[in-house]
Formats: C-alpha cells, structure tokens, sequence
C-alpha cells in the first residue's frame, strides 16, 4: 500500500490570476447514485456495496489513469489530518465515513471523495482567482464518472443531496481569500454582512464554525437549486472581485500611510520564523500572513507564494509530524515546527541562490 | 411517564445531560433511545444547522395534529420518517424528496433562489428520456400489428418491451418518485 506524503498540492504552487489576495479556488460537486440508501442512513454493507461499486466502475478507466485511490480505513490519521489540512478531504470523511475513500489525481487539483455525505463530492481546488476552470475540471470528471454510474437526478429538483442545502445544482465554489488590509482596517464586518443578502457565506479557513485566522476567510455560495451552475460561479466571481478591489485599496491606503512600521512587521515576521525555538500553530499563522503582506505590497523579497502556502500548510499538527514521520505531542510539535519552517526556508533559499 | 420523542411507549430510559454545567434531562423509550443514540452519535457536529432547519420546517405548522401528521410522513423507499429528518437533518436516499416534497418546499425556497433546477442535466437522464420515447413508438407499433392480426410480430415486440421495462425499472429502481 501507497503512503501518502508530504507534497505540494497543485493550489499551492502559487501562480494564478490575482494571487496576491486569492490564494485558491475550488468547486465542488455532490452527487449520489441511483438506487443506494445515502451514506448517512446507510447500512455499512450498503456504503461497502457503493465503495465496490464505484472503485470497479472508475479503477480501470482511462481517463482516470493519473488517479490513485486512497480508502480511508488504510490510511492512518496522521495521514488523513494531512489530507483535511491541505483541504483535499473533509474532517468528516476522515473521521466519520464508512467505507469512506478518496480518488485524487497526481497534481491534487482534482479528486472525488466517496462516502462522504453524499455517495461522491467531486472537487477541484486550483491557484488563484480560477472558479471557471475548477468548474470546469470538476464538470468534466462528472461526465466521465456518470459514464459508468448513474446519478440520483430529479427533472424538477436536479441532483438529490442528503442535505437540501445542496440539492439542484449541488455545487459549492469557494475561494480562500487573504484579507489582512480589511481586517486591520475593520472594514471586514461591513463585507461579512453584506455577503448572505447576496447569497454567499463566509467562514474560517478549515470551513464551517472555524474561526478567521491569519487573516483568511473562505467565500461560497449558499444557493445550488433555481440557479445554474454559470450562475452561481459568475456571481461569486464578480462578488469576489468586488472584494479584492477593496482589499487593494485598504492596501494602498495602508502602505501610503504605515510603509516602514509594514516593512517592519514583515521582516520581524521572518525573522521570527527563521530564528524562533518554539512556536504555536496559531502565532505561525499570523506570522505568515504578515510576511504574505509584506511579499505583496512588494517591501520584502526573499519570499514567494509557492514558500508561504507551504508554510501555511506544514505548520499545521498532521503535515509536520508526517514530515518529521513520528508522532508528536503538543509540546513536542511547537518544538518540530520552526525546526520544519527553517528547512522549508533554507530549501528556497538553496533554490533562489541556485536560480532556479 | 411518557416517552418525549414518540409520546406512545413508556418512557424507561432517563438520560442526564451535562453541558457547561447545565444540566438537561431526557425520558425516552428503549426503542427511541437506541434510534437517538445512534443519530447523535453521527451527527453531532452539524447540531446546529439541524436546530434551524426544526425550527423552519415547523413553521407554518399549526396545530399540534398537523405536525403529528408532517412528522409521521415516511419516505416508502429508505423509510425515514419526516420526523427524523427533522432530528438529522439529512434525507436517506433519492426518493426522499418526492415522499416530502410538500414540507420541503417552504425550506428550500428559504435556501434557494428558486425551486426548480435550471443547471447541468446528466447525460444518462436524457438518455433516459429517449428510451421512454423508444418505449413509446415499440408500444404503438404493437397495438397496430395486434390489429392487423399479426401476432408472431406482436409477441416479439410484446418480448422487447417487457424486457426494456424491466431493464429499466431495475436501473432507476430508488431514484422515481
């Protein structure tokens, strides 16, 4: 049995359009099979019949040929949290799933979830301001996989969900948005008000009931029934350049008005990364947002996108013990972590002195 | 005293909850319990949204008779009563939708911008769609060729249809109505 690694997802190689504030899109889509007991009422011998089937239906498939298929009882929780904290599976599938499994493609932009709440969630997370061409990607793994499944589909209703909050379209296209300017300028609560009257929600960056760290938040659609999938996808869009708009122009406002005491944060921000001995997941959060800033408002060079979303990701409890492949207790990781940053680190460094 | 979840069987089972020093207690049969048991345990962390959807599908349920009624309501296919789905906040499977359709609707005009779908249609619904219409002409030609009396035709066209239907009774079988 494959072991899952530490590697880079492909949302955070760090280039795509508006990266500086968008740090990834992602569309997913739920969608059940015809004629199975949905996995939350479902017997385990009904969610084994579904994983059987979906694992023969979609194994050998051509066009699934850079797939690996990962079920969840082989996988060991230091692997499975990995998996939640690059944001390839749900905690839920990780801990509560049975017969829960995960298809994903080599570059990790595109993977189904089988199991979950509904029998597959289709998704696809790409660097950036891209919500077009994750639906698209997710659009057409869906027609690839309802070639050799057929889908619990009403004419009136769309796509049956477990949840009715999914039910017609049963997409959900979030983007993972970084916002410091607002927040520090506290324009952040006129925006978060605003966004449920145009019918999107905003979370935390490990989603719902998580709350805003390191200056992230996650916009998605609430609405999937009597909207197209075009739709939903053109409206975020366009809320979600509205944002960015702003958060550049608190940007501005902020470098006009606090350049040095910016570039001070951000240097103190890696030096702290770079020289600390001891660091909480939290206190590295903010440090990497700080750094981020200070990268896009162009006062600090030695850095670039693809380095922090690696940090951001590595800090966290399951990558780092899967990086230092042992297991950690709280204290023991807040001691591994700046040991993990300072490598990532001194690997780019390596990689920018050799310019490559 | 009466069980509160099904207010039929003798409550037996008395659960003392303790939340951040509040203390909660629930009577409830045995049958009832090992059913709420189970449901806590997997959907714990959703309660929330569970409480709001309660609180909506309730609305506009007057009297107490009539909730009974919408709470009784069962789904023939996966049976989940309406009254569970109140509690998880989940449908069981396709056919869940057509069993509740008219106690689903107030909750999904509230979360949606309309109540008929306008997206993606999968291929296979339209490939349905054209053997339906299939069906229908294999049915037309068999009524004419019993008329004309010709019934070795009929009766391979009789054969044919049979075995379209069952074909796809068997594929759609959970996913009608």
């Amino acid at each position: 049995m494959k072991q899952v690694q530490f590697s880079l997802s492909r949302w955070m190689e760090g280039s795509g359009p508006d990266i500086d504030i968008v740090i990834s899109s992602r569309v997913r889509a739920a969608r059940n099979i015809a004629g199975h007991t949905f996995p939350c009422l479902a017997a385990a011998d009904e969610t084994a019949a579904v994983f059987n089937k979906v694992n023969s239906a979609l194994g050998g498939k051509p066009g699934l040929a850079s797939f690996t298929f990962w079920p969840m009882n082989k996988l060991s929780d230091l692997e499975k949290q990995s998996l939640v904290e690059k944001h390839l599976i749900s905690l839920f599938l990780a801990r509560e799933s049975n017969n829960g499994a995960l298809l994903l493609r080599e570059d990790e932009a595109l993977g189904v979830m089988i199991n979950e709440e509904d029998h597959l969630r289709i998704q696809s997370i790409l660097p950036g301001l891209q919500l077009e061409e994750a639906w698209s990607e997710t659009d057409r793994l869906d027609d690839i996989i309802e070639e050799e499944l057929e889908y619990a589909f009403d004419q009136k209703y769309g796509y049956l969900t477990a949840c009715p909050t999914n039910i017609g379209t049963g997409i959900r296209a979030s983007v993972m948005l970084h916002l410091p300017a607002l927040i520090m300028n506290r324009q952040i609560g006129r925006i978060i008000g605003t966004l449920p009257q145009v019918g999107l929600t905003v979370r935390g960056l490990y989603g719902e009931g998580t709350e805003v760290i390191g200056n992230i938040v996650q916009v998605s659609n609430q609405v999937t029934l009597g909207q197209s999938e075009e739709e939903i996808i053109s409206n975020l869009h366009s809320v979600v350049r509205q944002v960015i708009e702003q958060e550049q122009n608190a940007r501005q406002a902020l470098l006009d008005k606090e350049r040095a005491s910016l570039a001070d944060k951000a240097w103190r921000a890696l030096g702290l990364l770079r020289y600390a001995q001891v660091m909480s997941s939290r206190e590295a959060i903010q440090l990497i947002s700080d750094l981020r800033l200070g990268y896009d408002l162009g006062l600090i060079k030695t850095v670039d996108h693809k380095l922090l979303n690696e940090l951001l990701v590595l800090i966290r409890p399951g990558c780092l013990q899967l990086l230092a492949k042992r297991e950690l207790n709280d204290r023991e990781r807040n001691l591994e972590r700046p040991v993990q940053i300072k490598e990532a680190l001194d690997r780019h460094r390596t990689k920018v002195d050799k310019g490559t | 005293m009466l069980c509160q979840e099904c207010r039929r069987a003798e409550a037996n089972i008395h659960i003392v909850k303790q939340v951040n020093g509040k203390q909660t207690e629930i009577n409830l049969c045995e049958q009832c319990a090992r059913k709420k048991e189970e449901l806590d345990f997997t959907f714990e962390p959703q309660f929330s949204l569970h409480k709001l959807f309660t609180s909506m599908l309730n609305q506009g349920l007057i009297g107490a008779r009539e909730e009974k009624e919408a709470a009784a309501l069962q789904c023939p296919t996966c049976k989940l009563t309406f009254a569970q789905f109140g509690q998880i906040g989940r449908l069981g499977c396709g056919s869940c939708v057509g069993a509740f359709e008219e106690r689903l609707k107030p909750l999904l005009r509230r979360i949606h911008a309309g109540s008929t779908h306008t997206g993606k249609v999968p291929a296979r619904a339209r490939i349905r769609v054209r053997r339906l219409r299939e069906l229908d002409k294999l049915k037309e030609e068999l009524q004419q060729k019993v008329q004309k009396e010709e019934f070795e035709d009929a009766a391979l066209l009789r054969d044919q249809i049979r075995d379209m239907e069952q074909e796809m009774s068997t594929e759609s079988k959970g996913e009608k109505e």
